[in-house]
């Protein structure tokens, strides 16, 4: 059956929605607790960083059916089309708990309990993901749940315990559901571009590329909206306009990686999640960085086109992208063009976008075998915060000496930033402490940076340069950072 | 029920020293558990929002309100002009803080006015259209621009005073001077502040609000309103936590949803956005403390002269306990042969600092242990060492008395350090860190083990007093109430193992019932850990006449002598007859029994003379120990917690599983505090640190890596208290001092600990790397 035009359609829990009447701006969370009266989902900050609002959307990757945690107060209904939006009240059946939620219960994983339905979503995402957890895959599921009471280790005790609970007579809602669900999803996937009205209102679910330049075409001025994660701010805080809406979510073309000879193309509409997956394969020194990027909520939300398209002076994955050479490809009605992505830049608040344009993908070269490459992210808390700053090294030696150099850092600049200077100093210089402590000093001529909560301008400067005496001591061998975990491989 | 049933179960299911569940986990697990944002609510429910200020100190010289009252949607605009009777919920009754800002602001983000409106989304909207023209005034946010502008208090402050501390340290072999920075802490409770005003006939109206403080939210609504307090009910069944943020924080939203209520005979809640709450709301009290130590060639204390000042905001509210409570644990665990503290709670133009779990005395602690800490590197020892040296002495001992004049009585620090440090290995461990230092270039290492005792009682003596309701019906059920909040502590299950084990009777048939002041009068605030304490006694005072009523109708009923009548496991024995506690019940109420009755407490033995810095404020003291050891990144000031041990004195635990949350839970909160939570404020006065993007609380990957967490099982209460436990919500909130003196310890190591880094606290990440580097430039001939 065609997907009749005017209306998102979506299943929550185990029945389907169909919403002819939707504002760009409402959220899930608005939705479930006061049209739904769903309430056992929570709103602890509106802002994606507590978790409490945690739900599980389930949704087609090619034709597979996988459902991710969300933050709920920051995804917007419009964007939900062809997904199953799972919430807690969906877990315990005829009174029945889940094994996840029976844990929490027996490992005492509550105190207040606000943030507790949250916490067993995203306990019940890992839980359908990941049948034997280790304990830094526990904390990395997470990483996007605050709790103020327990302390978290019986909650980590509880995960750990629902893992072992596996029976197989176990009632678990998505394992029942999951075919007669992927064939509900697959008929709501859209085939032509759905537009909502409502008044001065306008949302637009572009169903592919072409759609999307069109519909941009048309509407020059519409906020392009993928993951969510920073545009749910603007409305949830600032209440900003964000009319007419286009939500590109959907759009599978954009959400393709392809690996070449070459190098790596990632569509703008890859996650978080599944992006830095890519990368860190390709590129090992990537690895450090996948699980410090937003908690796993918003890295199943967000998107790499997202985090660069917004053009902030702190996006976690420009720098090291920078230093690898990457190029972006801008698409509108018109072509295509590509440019390289330090380039795309231009100033603070402003990037080389033009009007009907969007980021189409990223192209990532391969890195010479021999290259050196490393990403260190600073911030005040080491998971789920925003970084005080992140530089990305990349060095080729060749017999002792630096042939190449290319270093950028993310909030030492209103930009995104090469550290043009300090590179020159390395230059044809020895690889060697003496060398890497004289350009050390260029630093100061390639960056002024600012104080403000996150760091103070001293403190911004003297970690970018100790960073690159780690990356140096690294590069001998030498154990120059903390890790929580022993690196699996 | 047949005499089988007895036999085979020899206990009762939930009595009192044994882990129970949580009573809501089944519901937080399954989202069935209601906060107030979850009830359903009334038809025609209106939403208010907050009119924020963006000055840190003006005067208002216009206020137009027109486009938001103009917005469709806005029903009513309330302005300090609007409060019925008084614009004052000052809770220290210094007439010093408005509902809403009255002509002058005083704080970035004072509320100044309020919107109602249909939806939530209009009356945050609307808010923004307001348009308010100020005149600045000066404003300082800061502890030392506050001293610096004549350094205006907000409340009397306090000294204690034994001994010559000044003439003492003139003649002590040894002396130091040295000053600390503590930072504050946002409460980040999950469950933000909520109120919903319902109107009544008359006068009346009910408050549903997530407050630790029941009655005093009745007060501040009757008082706004301009009725008697019976006209006011306030409920409460469970709040998304509070850590002393909802004990007198509530006030104005409880007032401002009242005020709406009432005038325009709808319901009307409150819930302010997380950056709001945040904004609006008080936060823990940063501290300068200044000290001044005299101590001899061994390490041994003689004299200590410190100063607590602290940032109280711009009104009292707190600010005189809590600075008090400062002075009251400046001493740690040690004793201080002569002693001068003095407190100076300072005015700034902040948000009014308030009540956090330790409510001053983890500060007043923290100024404590840096004194050890700086003998220690002073003398060239392992502060540990120090710390005995320095350990109040048994009873009698002659080293037993505090500063306040208050003789420790039960004092079992020595044995609780002794066993930690035997089971923590500690020793071993740190000539392993001390080896592992000389040898790594980057990473560093650092152990640290500190002591905690704490003063359990109200040091206002008029609080500590509680009250409770207990009712049991015909089919032998029981309602349970009392004058105590629960903020997820676990106080609504402890005090129902408290009925279930005065009845003898299985838990599940102890119904817990929300707080409300219809039922329980006059409570004193949930709060300084006192909630089992009074709330568990007075239970079990309602308990105790409920059962002597019963005792004297089964001797006449069953012509016997009351020592023939017991309660068993759910049963009552008379004589040789088992009656199954039901059907008792039932012949009770046919015998024309009373079966209801209100309970009381109040904490004996303690007083308290303000003035004279003199009397006896505590009860009993609660003890502790935990060793930490971290590691840090010298290149970054990154770092991570390695282990944690814990062992904690909780007296003989009501509920072992409860309180073990709470050590864990109070762990890490106390060490977020310590380390990454830091609050920011710009140069125009404003908070910017107001969001948990901003704000950055622990989260799992932060807490220890390896935590390990026991009970001092062989402890009792020396004083009666309910089943001889000890409080237990604040005292674990000061172990991880342990772990700020590690970093410390981990910074030494790039001076050969020849120097105390004096590392502020929080000690982020940037505090850490820059005491790094001013011990390795010290060292530095430049």
């Amino acid at each position: 059956m065609p997907q009749p035009t005017g209306s998102i359609s979506f299943v929550l829990n185990n029945r389907e929605i169909t919403l002819s009447d939707v504002a760009p701006t409402t959220t899930l969370l608005d939705y479930l607790r006061l049209e739904r009266r769903l309430t056992g989902t929570k709103e602890g900050c509106a802002e994606g960083d507590c978790g409490a609002c945690t739900v599980l959307v389930g949704r087609l990757v090619g034709d597979r059916l996988v459902y991710e945690s969300i933050n709920a107060c920051i995804r917007f209904l419009g964007s939900l089309q062809a997904t199953h939006v799972v919430t807690v009240e969906h877990l315990a059946q005829d009174g029945a708990l889940h094994p996840v939620q029976q844990a929490m219960v027996d490992f005492h994983g509550s105190q207040c309990g606000f943030c507790t339905p949250g916490f067993v979503m995203s306990l019940y995402g890992l839980w359908l993901s990941n049948e034997n957890p280790s304990r830094a895959d526990i904390e990395k599921a997470l990483q996007g749940n605050l709790c103020r009471c327990t302390g978290y280790e019986p909650i980590v005790r509880a995960a750990e315990a629902a893992a072992e609970a596996r029976p197989s007579d176990i009632f678990d809602p998505i394992a029942r559901e999951r075919e007669a669900i992927t064939a509900r999803l697959k008929a709501l996937a859209p085939t032509e571009t759905i537009t909502v009205r409502q008044g001065e209102n306008c949302l637009i679910v572009p169903a592919d590329g072409d759609s999307l330049a069109a519909a941009l075409s048309d509407n020059p001025g519409a906020t392009v909206v993928a993951g969510s994660t920073d545009v749910g701010l603007w409305v949830t805080k600032q209440m900003r306009p964000i009319n007419p809406v286009i939500f590109i979510n959907g759009i599978s073309e954009l959400q393709q990686i392809e690996e070449s000879e070459a190098g790596l193309t990632i569509g703008a509409g890859v996650s978080y999640t599944m992006a830095f997956a890519a990368l860190s394969r390709t590129f090992p020194g990537f690895g450090p960085l996948i699980d410090r990027i937003g908690g796993e909520q918003v890295r199943n939300m967000g998107t790499i086109g997202g985090n660069i398209a917004n053009g902030s002076p702190i996006g976690d994955s420009p720098p090291p992208l920078i230093v690898l050479g990457a190029t972006v490809t801008l698409r509108s009605r018109d072509g295509r063009r590509t440019l390289p992505l330090e380039d795309f830049f231009i100033a603070y608040g402003k990037q080389d976008r033009k009007p009907g344009e969007f980021v189409e993908s990223i192209f990532v070269p391969r890195l010479p075998a021999d290259d050196l490459f490393a990403a260190y992210k600073i911030s005040k808390r080491r998971d789920e915060d925003i970084s005080a700053l992140l530089g990305a090294f990349r060095l080729s030696v060749d017999n002792g000496v630096v042939r190449s150099a290319r270093i950028a850092f993310g909030g030492m600049a209103a930009t995104p930033k090469r550290a043009t200077n300090v590179e020159a100093a390395l230059i044809g210089k020895p690889w060697s402490e003496d060398t890497v402590r004289a350009a050390q000093v260029a630093f100061e001529t390639d960056y002024q940076p600012l104080t403000d909560w996150r760091a103070t301008s001293d403190y911004r400067m003297l970690t970018a340069k100790n960073l690159l005496m780690r990356f140096f001591l690294e590069s001998g061998g030498e154990i120059a950072q903390l890790r929580r975990f022993e690196e699996t491989v | 029920m047949d005499k089988s049933t007895f036999e085979e179960r020899k206990a009762i299911r939930g009595e009192m020293h044994v882990s129970q569940r949580h009573d809501s986990a089944h519901k937080h697990v399954s989202g069935t558990a209601d906060y107030i944002d979850d009830m359903p609510e009334p038809a025609g429910t209106l939403h208010g929002a907050l009119g924020m200020t963006d000055r840190a100190h003006a005067e208002i010289t216009a206020m137009d309100l027109s486009a938001v009252a103009a917005m469709p949607g806005v029903v009513l605009v309330l302005t300090a002009k609007d409060m019925p009777h008084s614009n004052d919920i000052s809770p220290s009754h210094l007439h010093d803080e408005p509902v809403l800002a009255d002509g002058v602001v005083q704080f970035h983000g004072q509320p100044a006015f309020a919107v109602i409106a249909e939806t939530r989304d209009i009356a945050r909207r609307a808010t923004r259209l307001a348009q308010i023209t100020y005149r600045d005034l000066p404003h300082f946010t800061d502890i030392l621009d506050a001293v610096a502008h004549g350094g205006q208090l907000v409340t009397q402050p306090l000294t204690l005073q034994r001994g010559d501390a000044e003439a003492e340290l003139e003649k002590a072999p040894r002396r130091l001077k040295g000053s600390m920075r503590i930072g504050g802490q946002e409460h980040f409770y999950l469950e933000g502040h909520i109120a919903l005003a319902i109107p009544g006939e008359d006068d009346e109206v009910t408050v549903w609000s997530s407050t630790q403080h029941p009655s005093e939210i009745q007060h501040m609504v009757s008082h706004v309103l301009g009725v008697p307090s019976n006209a006011v009910t306030v409920n409460v069944r469970r709040m998304g936590g509070g850590f002393g943020g909802k004990e007198t924080q509530g006030n104005q939203f409880a007032a401002l949803a009242a005020v709406a209520a009432k005038r325009l005979n709808r319901a009307v809640k409150f819930r302010p956005d997380r950056d709001e709450d945040m904004t609006a709301t008080g936060k823990r009290h940063d501290f300068l403390v200044d000290y001044d130590v005299g101590y001899d060639d061994e390490g041994r204390i003689q004299a200590v002269h410190a100063n607590y000042a602290a940032r109280c905001g711009y009104s009292s509210d707190l600010s005189g306990p809590v600075t008090d409570r400062a002075l009251f644990h400046a001493d740690s665990s040690y004793f201080y042969p002569h002693v001068k503290l003095t407190s100076q709670p300072l005015k700034t133009n902040t948000v009014s600092n308030t009540a956090y779990r330790g409510f001053g005395g983890p500060q007043g602690m923290v100024g404590g242990e840096r004194i050890i800490e700086e003998i220690a590197y002073q003398l060239g020892k392992d502060p540990l060492e120090i710390r005995k040296l320095n350990f109040y002495g048994d009873k009698g001992s002659g080293r037993d008395v505090t500063p306040y004049h208050q003789q420790v009585e039960d004092n079992i620090i020595a044995q609780i350090v002794a066993e930690l440090e035997e089971s923590a290995d500690y020793q071993t461990r740190r000539q392993m860190i001390l080896a592992f230092n000389r040898e790594s270039r980057v990473i560093r290492k650092g152990i640290a083990l500190t002591p905690v005792k704490f003063g359990i009682s109200f040091t206002m003596t008029a609080f500590n007093q509680a009250g409770a309701l207990v009712h049991i019906y015909q089919d032998g059920s029981i309602h349970l109430n009392h004058g105590g909040t629960e903020m997820g502590q676990g106080l609504y299950i402890k005090v129902a193992q408290v009925i279930a084990d005065s009845f003898q009777v299985d838990l599940d048939r102890v119904r817990i019932t929300a707080t409300t002041t219809g039922k329980v009068p006059n409570t004193s605030a949930t709060a300084a850990s006192s909630g089992s304490d009074l709330n568990g006694m007075a239970a079990h005072d309602a308990a105790r006449q409920i059962k002597e009523r019963l005792v004297a109708f089964a001797c006449e009923r069953w012509q016997t002598t009351p020592d023939h009548v017991s309660f068993v496991p759910n049963h009552v024995k008379i004589g040789e007859e088992l009656v199954p506690f039901p059907e008792f019940i039932k012949q009770a109420y046919m015998g024309r029994i009373q079966l209801s009755a209100a309970g009381y407490y109040k904490t004996p033995k303690i007083h308290w003379d303000r003035a004279s810095g003199r009397g006896t404020p505590f009860y009993y003291f609660a003890y502790g120990a935990a060793v930490s050891e971290v590691s840090i990144d010298t290149l970054t000031g990154e770092y991570m917690v390695d282990r944690v041990d814990v062992l904690h004195d909780v007296g003989r635990s009501l509920n072992p599983a409860i309180d073990i949350g709470q050590i864990e839970g109070g762990f890490v909160q106390g060490m977020g505090w310590l380390t990454t939570e830091e609050l920011w404020w710009d140069d125009k006065g404003r908070l910017r640190t107001h969001a948990p993007s901003t704000y950055k609380i622990p989260l799992a990957s932060d807490r220890p890596k390896i935590f390990n967490v026991k009970l001092a099982e062989w402890s009792a209460n020396a004083e009666k208290t309910i089943g001889r436990s000890k409080a237990v919500g604040e005292p674990p909130f000061m172990l991880p001092i342990s772990v700020l003196e590690a970093l410390s310890m981990a910074v030494a190591s790039v001076a050969d600990y020849r120097e105390c880094p004096r590392l502020d606290a929080p000690a982020t990440p940037e505090r850490v790397l820059m005491a790094v580097e001013r011990l390795r430039n010290n060292g530095r001939p430049s």
